[in-house]
């Protein structure tokens, strides 16, 4: 395994009005999707993305040609294809990248996913936040209707398609995919039981698949350069290039595109030019909040792709890579992480709902000087009793830093119950 | 109740459905963007634009942090408060901000010009601190870029 700096979803960011469809039309963008519907089936796209060994870029790292692939080959319904670009997870900023810097490379992905799973419509759902991401997504969507590479019977091809973006409205739980279909549908967005998965029964009771912005980006990639060509990008088990997102205390934080397999610890100490101010590390929180916390010594071993943070107990989620030094109160990051996530749940189910303030409030009482031994363990037990009885992972994935923080630093939440005052001492 | 150009907007987004109900969203930030915010009347003629009952108009308000279901001021500022933010120089921006403006989080200053809000990750976290001002961001913050920004509203 060879491991390198690649240039794939970011070759043209730096290329100036990298936005605009005619330097994308250039660089020979849009081609492959033009050849894709006039040269290929549908399933044979499906096989080339399986074969790829494209995971999900959201968090759930799903096979993305097994996903496609369980769409009904025969129904009568409409099928849709939904672009998760609700970016919100802390620690992660990849997408808005891609929609600010290339939206025609998204595009063209949206165009050859919708081939592949024969639908018709596709909505591109970004958070409103993004307002420059909407404004470059949207404009690239015109500029693509008005070239007819959207529309009706593109190119000749017989392959119709329209695509239009919708509009979020500042909700986490929006990034959970059924929650964004019920947000598309204008319900109030709380997430869906499975089974019937999206595939099955998504959108108005169609089939739907939903997939996240970067996951769509690489589908032109692989379809231009092939399978193989994807597969033996970075780690064989868990290939492709990603756009890691370092943030925290870190001399020089921001995106790097890498493909996977790489050393976390060369990561920091490389392009992050190591941490802030020659401090030592404390602690790494590497796939997004909701994955557990890693030590020093855990990210010194560790390669960035699934197996190698699976085997830590951890999760790469997605690639928002949150470094934390040696002078970090890691009670204090625990508490705001967990305000998050109280703030974010939906309150459909209770245990998430009323647990995830509760936690707050135990963790606010520590903050206060007012933390007692038992509440380490009632945090512990909390968490047990929360992960795992849910609709969604939202909760499941707010316990995964809690207790991993509550197990590996448990000796800064006791130094702040050795540093209480007790009451009536002056 | 709205001038023809609003209404036709929000003609534009329904019209990208199966069914009129899935505009909520996109219909109510047309208003939203014309109103200041969403008054109990807006949503009324929202749920009437689409078919729905109001109280499916307002669930979906009172849901989302990003519909105002009470005024705003006359500019609305969100600062990310959420962990990279919070540990790269948020926590000094938002003790600026409260004592610049002289509101706490949620309030709005006495001439009605700014509110301020908290927001959660903005995705802007290898840039902290970030805000929002009237839905723009604005990145790697310092108070005197801050100040500038507010000043440029004024």
């Amino acid at each position: 395994m060879t491991l390198k700096h690649s240039k794939v979803l970011s070759a043209r960011f730096d290329k100036e009005n990298s936005q605009a469809l005619a330097g994308y039309r250039e660089d020979g963008g849009y081609e492959t999707f033009l050849s894709v519907i006039k040269q290929k089936q549908p399933d044979e796209v499906i096989d080339i993305v399986k074969r790829s060994g494209l995971h999900g870029r959201g968090g759930a790292g799903f096979s993305t040609g097994t996903k496609w692939s369980f769409v009904p080959k025969q129904t009568d319904k409409p099928i849709y294809l939904c672009v998760n670009g609700d970016e919100s997870e802390p620690g992660t900023f990849k997408d808005r990248q891609v929609l600010e810097f290339d939206p025609h490379q998204l595009l063209e992905g949206v165009g050859i996913t919708c081939f592949a799973v024969r639908a018709k419509v596709c909505y591109v759902y970004l958070r409103v936040e993004f307002a420059k991401g909407i404004r470059a997504v949207q404009h690239a969507i015109d500029e693509a209707y008005a070239a007819g590479l959207f529309g009706q019977d593109i190119d000749g091809s017989g392959f119709s398609l329209d695509v239009h973006l919708h509009t979020g409205a500042g909700a986490y739980i929006c990034g959970e995919e059924t929650s964004l279909l019920n947000s598309i549908e204008g319900a109030r967005p709380y997430p869906r039981n499975k089974p019937p998965f999206p595939a099955v029964e998504g959108l108005w009771g169609c089939p739907t698949v939903i997939n996240n912005v970067e996951t769509i980006a690489n589908v032109p990639h692989i379809l231009k350069h092939g399978a193989e060509w994807h597969a033996g990008l970075g780690h064989p088990e868990d290939p492709g290039s990603r756009l890691w997102c370092v943030s925290g205390h870190v001399a020089k934080p921001g995106w790097f595109e890498l493909e996977t397999g790489y050393p976390l610890q060369e990561l920091i100490d490389g392009p992050c030019g190591g941490i802030r101010g020659g401090k030592q590390l404390k602690a790494i929180i590497p796939g997004g909040s909701s994955s557990k916390v890693l030590l020093p010594d855990e990210v010194r071993k560790v390669t960035m792709d699934t197996p190698g943070i699976r085997a830590l107990g951890s999760s790469l989620g997605s690639a928002g890579i949150i470094v934390l030094d040696e002078d970090t109160d890691m009670v204090d990051a625990c508490l705001n992480l967990m305000k998050f996530y109280a703030h974010e749940s939906c309150g459909q189910c209770t245990p998430c709902r009323e647990g995830t303030p509760w936690i707050v409030k135990i963790l606010q009482r520590f903050m206060d000087g007012e933390g007692k031994a038992s509440d380490l363990d009632l945090l512990l037990d909390l968490a047990e009793n929360i992960e795992g009885r849910t609709v969604c992972a939202l909760a499941d994935g707010a316990m995964w830093p809690l207790t991993s923080i509550v197990i590996k630093f448990r000796h800064e939440f006791e130094a702040k119950i050795a540093a209480n005052q007790p009451v009536g001492v002056a | 109740m709205f001038p023809d150009e609003v209404v036709q907007r929000c003609e534009t987004i329904r019209g990208h459905y199966p069914t009129p109900k899935a505009a909520m969203v996109p219909v109510l930030q047309v208003v939203q963007g014309h109103k200041g915010w969403l008054d109990p009347e807006s949503q009324v003629w929202v749920a009437d634009f689409l078919g729905v009952t109001p109280m499916e108009v307002h669930e979906v308000v009172t849901f989302y942090p990003m519909l105002y279901a009470t005024p705003m001021g006359k500019h609305v500022i969100h600062v990310c408060r959420t962990l990279s933010c919070d540990f790269c120089g948020a926590k000094e921006l938002w003790a600026h901000l409260t004592g610049k403006l002289g509101v706490q989080r949620n309030g709005t200053t006495a001439d009605g010009r700014f509110t301020l809000r908290a927001a959660e990750c903005l995705a802007s976290c290898g840039t902290a601190p970030a805000m929002l001002l009237d839905g723009e961001r604005h990145e790697d913050l310092d108070l005197a870029k801050v100040d500038e920004l507010l000043g440029a509203v004024s």
